[in-house]
Order: structure tokens, then sequence, then C-alpha cells
């Protein structure tokens, strides 16, 4: 991204109308050059002049059409320059002058939209990756940098370069299409969309450093609603993320974890969780459930308590059912059976924990669960022996931490059964993705 | 349009799914059989088939000026191709419908890799493909 000009207050706009539009434009420009770097380097160039125009004119009612005007004008200007851009000039020459080509209508708003929905689906093409999926969908669709996308993920800008690279190599050598999936293919190909734009919202949560890629998530998904305002998924995606994004200040105090529980509500973004509230509305007159729709709902029902004991556990219970119909997978079993623990009590939900532990042995969030579970049955050393396995499996600090907690809560205990104490909620907190769990 | 390499591994000289009766192995041929016509009345198959074991190989490289041959595969591994399909599709998405329809003929999973014609051969494949 362009810092080169610090301070001033335009730069700050066009940077962010250039992150709006860069995903669009890099989208329309492979179509019309059928090459995703020279696209993307096309763009890098027509945003360094519009820098210098921008600020000293003003930005254009379509910045989108004038970064892919210039873009292109650059581009062409280049390669007639270039000996190995003689073959692609020849190319482009062919597609301009074909009858009303397709390489000119990008200035009339509807074509580009439909350039951006095709790049979506390139970059989450289930050929690819999951980690590759995700680079390319924030470089390309979310304009990060080279070096932002790195930093979000851990790795160096020239690790990230590299799987950049390769991930192109496999899109052009091995001729991923660059196209909307047909009707029929279109529900599962979509779900792949949604999970990358999920999974990199979670990378976002409990990570200070990396909390932008929420946003850049959110605003990957406000686009992609735009794009297809019929697919109740993507809208169910948006509100899941908006209604997770409404606890987020209420999650953390001085660093540590704060369950759901005992979260202060007064912290809860009032104005997300009406959105995500009004977006499940609209959802619920499609009348098509799936996964993402569901999870909101959960959500949405959690959002809408006004206390941790007015939640409406059976509502939550039911969804989880339904869920869990359409995607059987053991993590939200395990979600489930916590639910089934506040409408049927311990027993109830240490039985329904008990049939899936096998399949989430090496899970620290099953036996957590588990933990408080038999803690509430008044167990205390199987209770101590499950959080101290569920501490081992623990990927993060702020999670060992927390079950350190557990352990020394429980000592304290004593003899006495102790209150109806939930120490995991934070599973349906939603801080991890029952669709990929992070430990797996 | 592109071509692909359907190929399909043998491991220590097991293709797992293979047939192992002489009634699997009629039913094993009449779907390969009816795949390929598939394959040709779409314009679909360039070329294919199974090969034999890696021990019938033979190593041919060039020392010293003189071609010497080595007696086995060019690589000693438990994996080898066992039998393999080009094909005409005109993108990534069409080559895997077809390696869908490859799989559930062979009982067996295959590779699907971009094949980059050269010398006679490209003749078949417009520019810029």
């Amino acid at each position: 991204m362009i810092r080169t000009v610090g301070g001033h207050q335009e730069t700050t706009d066009v940077e962010r109308v250039f992150r709006e539009v860069y995903g669009q434009a890099v989208a329309t420009l492979i179509r019309v050059f059928g090459d995703i770097t020279l696209a993307e380097d096309a763009v890098q160039d027509a945003f360094v002049v519009a820098i210098d125009r921008w600020r000293s004119e003003s930005i254009p009612p379509n910045p989108a059409g004038w970064i892919v005007t210039t873009a292109r004008n650059h581009a062409i200007d280049g390669l007639r320059r270039l000996a190995r851009g003689r073959e692609l000039y020849e190319q482009l020459a062919a597609v301009a002058s074909a009858p009303r080509g397709r390489g000119d209508d990008w200035e009339e708003g509807g074509p580009v939209s439909d350039d951006h929905l095709r790049l979506i689906f390139t970059c989450c093409h289930p050929a690819l990756r999951t980690e590759h999926q995700v680079a390319l969908t924030l470089r390309l669709l979310g304009g990060l940098s080279v070096d932002e996308v790195a930093r979000s993920f851990l790795v160096s800008e020239s690790a990230m370069a590299r799987r950049l690279v390769r991930a192109k190599y496999k899109i052009k050598a091995a001729n991923v299409p660059y196209r909307v999936p047909t009707a029929a293919e279109l529900p599962e190909r979509l779900r792949a969309v949604l999970s990358v734009l999920y999974l990199i919202y979670n990378t976002g949560v409990d990570d200070a450093e990396r909390a932008s890629l929420r946003s850049d998530a959110i605003r990957l998904a406000r686009s992609l609603v735009g794009l297809m305002p019929t697919e109740p998924e993507a809208a169910g995606l948006l509100a899941l993320m908006l209604l997770s994004e409404s606890r987020v200040s209420a999650r953390r105090e001085e660093g540590a974890l704060v369950l759901l529980r005992d979260q202060d509500r007064t912290k809860w973004d009032r104005a997300l969780i009406e959105e995500g509230h009004a977006i499940m509305r609209a959802c619920i007159r499609h009348g098509r459930p799936g996964p993402f729709q569901l999870q909101a709902a959960i959500q949405a029902v959690h959002c809408g308590a006004d206390s941790f004991e007015a939640t409406d556990w059976q509502q939550i219970a039911a969804l989880y059912d339904h869920l869990y119909s359409v995607m059987p997978t053991p993590v939200i079993a395990l979600n489930r059976a916590i639910a089934i623990g506040e409408t049927e009590g311990p027993g109830a939900a240490l039985t329904a924990l008990d049939a899936i532990a096998p399949d989430l042995d090496n899970y620290h969030l099953m036996h957590a669960a588990l933990g408080t579970t038999l803690r509430r049955l008044g167990q205390r050393d199987a209770a101590k022996a499950a959080f101290e396995r569920a501490a081992r499996l623990a990927v993060t600090e702020a999670d060992r931490q927390f079950l350190a907690h557990q352990i020394q809560e429980l000592a304290e205990d004593g003899a006495l059964p102790g209150r109806a104490q939930d120490p995991i909620d934070k599973l349906v907190d939603g801080a991890d993705d029952p669709l990929q769990p992070r430990s797996a | 349009m592109s071509q692909y390499l359907l190929s399909t591994y043998a491991v220590e000289g097991e293709v797992s799914g293979a047939p192992r009766t002489p009634e699997a192995m009629h039913t094993f041929m009449e779907r390969v059989i009816a795949l390929e016509a598939e394959m040709d009345a779409s314009d679909t198959f360039v070329f294919g088939g199974a090969l034999h074991g890696p021990d019938a190989a033979t190593v041919v490289r060039v020392s010293d000026g003189d071609v010497v041959m080595t007696d086995g595969p060019f690589v000693e591994s438990k994996e080898h191709i066992a039998g393999f399909y080009i094909i005409n599709a005109d993108d990534l998405d069409a080559a895997l419908a077809w390696a869908g329809k490859v799989v559930a003929a062979l009982n067996h999973p295959i590779e699907v890799r971009p094949f980059r014609a050269t010398g006679r051969v490209k003749d078949s494949v417009p520019p810029g493909a």
C-alpha cells in the first residue's frame, strides 16, 4: 500500500478509495489482459498517477473506472515498448477491434461487478490450497500489499511473495477458469469462498496485531453480498461476522479473555447487532437456511439476550440441532453438547460429550468442555485431569492462561459443588470456526 | 482449449481399487470402454492407456558422448505411474469434471496436471490456450 505521502488527509482518502476499488480494477484488467501479474502492476502504476491527480484535483465520481482506464492505457503503452509484450498487444488489439468487445464496457458499471465476482471464485477455487486461497483473496481482492499479507500470516515478505507466485502460476498453467460457477456448482463453490472469508476474519480474532484482518474480511463479505444479493448464505456470513464483531471490545480485559457469561454487555456494539439482526430477518424470508445463516442465528440469539441468564438456550440448542443436521462435524456436535448442558443439565451434556470425545481427542476445547461439565457434576479429580489435558493441547498463550485459571479455581472450590459456572462458553462465543477447527 | 494429463499411480506394483476377479475385470473394462467412447465423442480423448510395470523400464542417457542404458525406472520409488490419459478440456473445471468420471470408472485416485503441448502436438492447441 502506498504510504509515501504521510500526513496528508487526501492520502488517507485516496488510500481508502484505492482499497475499495482495487479488487474491481484488478478483476477487470485480468479479464482484459488475461494475466494477473500484469493487471496488478498496471493498477499499481495507475494508483501512482492517481495520488498526484486526485490530490491536486479531486477524487473522480467513478474511481474504479478511472483506475481501470488509466491502468489499461499505461499497460498498453508499456507493452508496445516491450518486445515480449508485442504478442500480447496484438491479442489486445484483436479484443479491442471486436464488435462491442468486452474490453471497453467497464465504465458502465455492470460488467465491472461481474469481473469482481469472477475473480472471487478464481481466488477461492477448490483446486488451490487454503493458504493460497487466503493469500490471493487478501492480495487481489482486499488490496493488501504483499508485506501486509505476509505480516497477517506471520511469514516473511519473501515467503509470501513466493506463495503468491506459486498460486498465480497454478492458475495460469492449469487454466483455472475466470468465471462465475454454473448454478449446479455454485453452492459448493460459494461455500469455499465464504469459508475463506470467515477464516480471514477468525485469523484476526484474539490477536490485536492482526485485528485489521477482521475489517478486511467484513469489507470483502459486504462486497460479496452486494454482488450476490440473492444468496442468503453470503448474507449469513456477513451477519455472523458483524455479530461476532459487536462483542469484540467486551471479549478482552487487560489482555485476558472474558467469557460470554462475564462480559459487560453494555460494551457490545448496538449498531452492529442491529445490522446483524436485520440481515438475519431478511435471510429468514429467503427460507433457504444453510450453515452460515444458522451460525449467525445462534450468534443473534446470544446478542439479543440482556444477560447470560436470559439467554434462550432452548432456541440455541434447536439451532445447533439444525446446524448439525446440515453439517455433522464433531466441532458442531461439541457446541451442541454445551448447549444441552444449559437446557438439560451437566449429566446430559456429559453423555453427549462422551459420544464425540474420540473424534476430538486432540482438540483442547473438547477437554475444556469436559472439565467444565465434570466440575458441575462435582467430579473434581476428573475435571482437573480434563483441564490439564486441555492446557497441554492449547495452542495460544491466552488459552493456556485461561485453563490454568480454571485449574486454580477448581482447587479453590473445595468440596463445594460449585455454581453452575460454564467457563468454556468461549466456544459459543464464536472464537473458533466450527467449520475449520483451528487446532486440527 | 487446454490439455491435461490424468494419471494413475501404482504403489509397490498394486493399483488400489483394481479389479480382482474375472467378473470385476469384465465390468471394469466395460466402464473404461464406455468412458473412452464418451471422451472420443466429445473430442476430449487425445491419447492414453496403461503402462507395464517399472521393472520393464530402461533408462537411456548420454555419457561422454556414448548412449548408455540402465535396466529399471528413472526414479527408484514405491510409486510409479500406472496409466494415463491426455485430454482436451476448456479449462481446469472441465478437466476436473472429466477426472471425476475417470475416478468413477477406475475406482482409483488420479492426478490432474496441465499438459503443455510441444512439437507437432502444438498444432492441436490454439495460440494463447
